[in-house]
């Protein structure tokens, strides 16, 4: 079992008083909360912070907690000496919503699961019927997933009851339909997949946010597919029709005359499908042939000469 | 969990997609008493539609948006007038976010 190294967890002294420790967490609950922080690893930084606190802010657990001494690295082997909490009675503090069974190892190991469960989740003890925590993981999709329908396989880590009520950590794995139509940042919501309840409370539920994998071609907004298609000045000029990717396929499209960079020009109905069908856009970019031959230099040189163009006019005062 | 349960394919619903919940099921969804979301509801976070409580009709992202205030407040103090205020700012965040990410794309 790997020693905690709360202080540090914390980033704190040692002999930090109170307040201070009430300022730290709040400073970092707010910076790695999982509704909040950008971190990747937010979530797993959060419950850190959560299990230092919970420790650091009860001045018995605390007292006990530095009687292990300063001398222990975070991440060394650690296992508790024989008796090391006799003459402390942990009562439970306020309540607080951090379910003892997703606290360390290591934490239990000093105040054991009825300690951990007496303070932080005061509805447990009213007859252990309480509902599961809810469950949030993140599924990335690729676009094509989101026209078509398709689904996947996730892996979970998950708080699950063993035969003996123990809380364990066990890995699931669940077969999930994603819907055809779904958007970035959309959650579904599998009913009853969360976490374990206790008692009478059920399960919570699972959330899954759509992510999408960045595209090579493609950006998205809602459900609206946007493709940046580079042309020729001359068939951005004259017009032209030209083949262009689609998430469904190869169509070909006509360029108007002169069009400028950056015209949108709207594809209805090809975006994402779904109850608001999106739309598919084609943004025009205008692409210059390189000069890298006499012929070349000498087509650019005939073009200044033929055209009288000066981009800067609106410049000129 | 039993083998079955890890191959039947699991369909859930669309938060955003157009679920319409009551009050009472919304209740239920994020545990939480009516009078909390009543609340929350004033506070202009979600808004039903129907005029009076026991005809509201929530949309789906309302369980996001409750379930985010009621987080905020236990695991970090704020209240409702906060949080209504950090999930706007979170909002537009997310958008310029979004628009950096395409500007960028488009740039290198």
């Amino acid at each position: 079992m790997e020693f905690k190294d709360y202080y540090k967890i914390m980033g704190v002294e040692r002999d930090a008083s109170q307040d201070q420790i009430k300022r730290a967490y709040r400073k970092l609950a707010r910076k790695y909360h999982p509704d909040i922080s950008k971190e990747p690893d937010a979530e797993v930084r959060f419950k850190e912070v959560g299990e230092a606190y919970a420790v650091l802010k009860d001045p018995e657990k605390r007292v006990a907690y530095d009687q292990l001494g300063a001398n222990w690295q975070g991440g060394q082997d650690f296992h508790p000496p024989p008796d090391w909490d006799q003459g402390f009675e942990f009562r439970g503090g306020d309540a607080n919503h951090f379910d003892a069974e997703q606290f360390s190892d290591f934490f239990e190991s000093l105040y054991g699961q009825a300690g951990a469960s007496q303070g932080f989740e005061g509805q447990s003890r009213r007859g252990f019927n309480m509902r599961g925590e809810d469950s949030h993981a993140k599924i990335v999709i690729d676009l094509e997933d989101a026209y078509n329908g398709a689904s996947r396989t996730i892996t979970l880590k998950q708080t699950v009851l063993s035969a003996e009520g123990r809380p364990e950590i066990k890995e699931r794995t669940l077969n999930v339909k994603i819907p055809k139509g779904i958007r970035q940042g959309q959650h579904i919501r599998l009913a009853k997949q969360g976490g374990a309840g206790m008692g009478q409370g059920g399960p919570g539920d699972l959330y899954l946010k759509i992510e999408f994998q960045p595209h090579a071609l493609y950006h998205v907004e809602g459900g609206d597919v946007y493709l940046d298609l580079p042309v020729a000045p001359w068939e951005a000029v004259l017009g032209a029709k030209v083949k262009i990717p689609t998430p469904t396929g190869t169509i070909e499209m006509t360029i108007p005359e002169n069009s400028s960079a950056g015209r949108k020009l709207r594809l209805k109905g090809r975006g994402i499908p779904g109850k608001q069908l999106g739309d598919f856009y084609v943004v025009i970019q205008i692409a210059l042939p390189p000069a890298d031959s006499d012929a070349a230099k000498a087509a650019y040189r005939n073009m200044e000469k033929a055209l009288t163009f000066n981009p800067r006019a609106h410049l000129e005062g | 969990m039993t083998n079955k349960n890890l191959l039947s394919l699991l369909t859930g619903d669309v938060l955003e997609e157009g679920e319409r919940l009551t009050l009472v099921e919304l209740c239920q969804i994020c545990n939480a008493p009516a009078e909390r979301i009543i609340e929350i509801v004033e506070e202009g976070i979600v808004e039903p539609s129907g005029e009076a409580a026991e005809n509201w009709q929530f949309h789906g992202v309302s369980v996001r948006r409750v379930r985010f205030v009621l987080n905020m407040e236990r695991d970090l103090g704020v209240n409702t007038a906060g949080s209504a205020l950090a999930l706007e700012l979170l909002e537009e965040l997310e958008g310029l976010r979004k628009r950096l990410r395409y500007l960028g794309e488009n740039n290198d």
